[in-house]
């Protein structure tokens, strides 16, 4: 056990400890490189359908999203978002004026309805998007959402 | 370790509505101290629910999911007495999985 012990000390290189400890389930390392951190970083609705993957998306009236007019606390804002777009398979909450822009992501497996409720935090009054792909096109719906009291504490 | 999730699953016809509430931070990593330094980031990045061990949801998250954070999802085929476990994974590598039975 200690001669082991001492192999992987001595291995040292932290991706070799990175890796075993992925393999004994310790770190989800196939989860969190499923995070698409590209979406999370980019700005604006246009930025976000492409970092997901796809083109300029187009404003639908069968993309629902519920939010508030008036947030008073931007910490907790409810939406809902859902999408009666026949093959809908990601339904997106995203936030134009916040840091970055995408809030959330909801993928819709296959008996799962596309209807997603969360709460959200805004940073000012700002445009809430609910994006949709529907087969590989996407839509959105959006609405204003007046912040009364912001919720980054910036 | 995080506290527990509360979930409520409830069926109604064939269609199974979740609702769940987990305990976490959220932190944004766009605070800052009252030093001036930014508060590093620490929030749920993924989601994931099964319904008797078939993905049912599976969601990627970002700072601006509110603290404490909220979900409510619905989806076809359960049951009552059928199990649901909820599964979220943080940017720390933490992770916190709860069950709850369909009422």
């Amino acid at each position: 056990m200690m001669a082991n012990r001492r192999q992987f000390l001595q291995s040292g290189a932290s991706t070799a400890v990175l890796g075993l400890a992925a393999s004994a389930g310790l770190l989800p390392a196939a989860a969190q490189a499923a995070w698409s951190k590209a979406a999370f970083e980019a700005k604006g609705l246009a930025e976000v359908a492409k970092a997901l993957g796809g083109a300029a998306p187009v404003e639908s009236a069968e993309v629902q999203l519920n939010a508030p007019e008036i947030a008073e606390n931007g910490n907790v804002v409810r939406v809902a978002a859902s999408s009666s777009l026949p093959g809908t398979t990601q339904v997106a909450i995203l936030v134009e004026k916040n840091p970055n822009t995408l809030a959330a992501v909801f993928d819709v497996v296959d008996g799962t309805e596309a209807n997603f409720a969360t709460n959200i935090k805004m940073s000012q009054t700002s445009k809430v998007y609910a994006l949709v792909k529907a087969g590989d096109k996407y839509h959105y719906a959006v609405k204003e959402v007046k912040v009364t009291l912001g919720g980054c504490g910036g | 370790m995080a506290d527990p999730m509360r979930i409520r699953a409830q069926a109604q016809g064939d269609k199974t509505t979740v609702r769940v509430l987990m305990a976490h931070e959220m932190e944004s990593g766009q605070r800052k101290d009252s030093a001036g330094k930014v508060i590093p980031g620490w929030y749920i990045t993924e989601v994931t629910a099964q319904h008797n061990g078939k993905t049912v949801l599976s969601a990627q998250w970002g700072g601006a999911v509110s603290k404490n954070p909220y979900l409510q999802f619905s989806f076809k085929g359960g049951k009552a007495g059928d199990k649901i476990t909820v599964t979220w994974v943080d940017n720390r590598g933490e992770s916190r999985s709860d069950e709850a039975v369909i009422a």
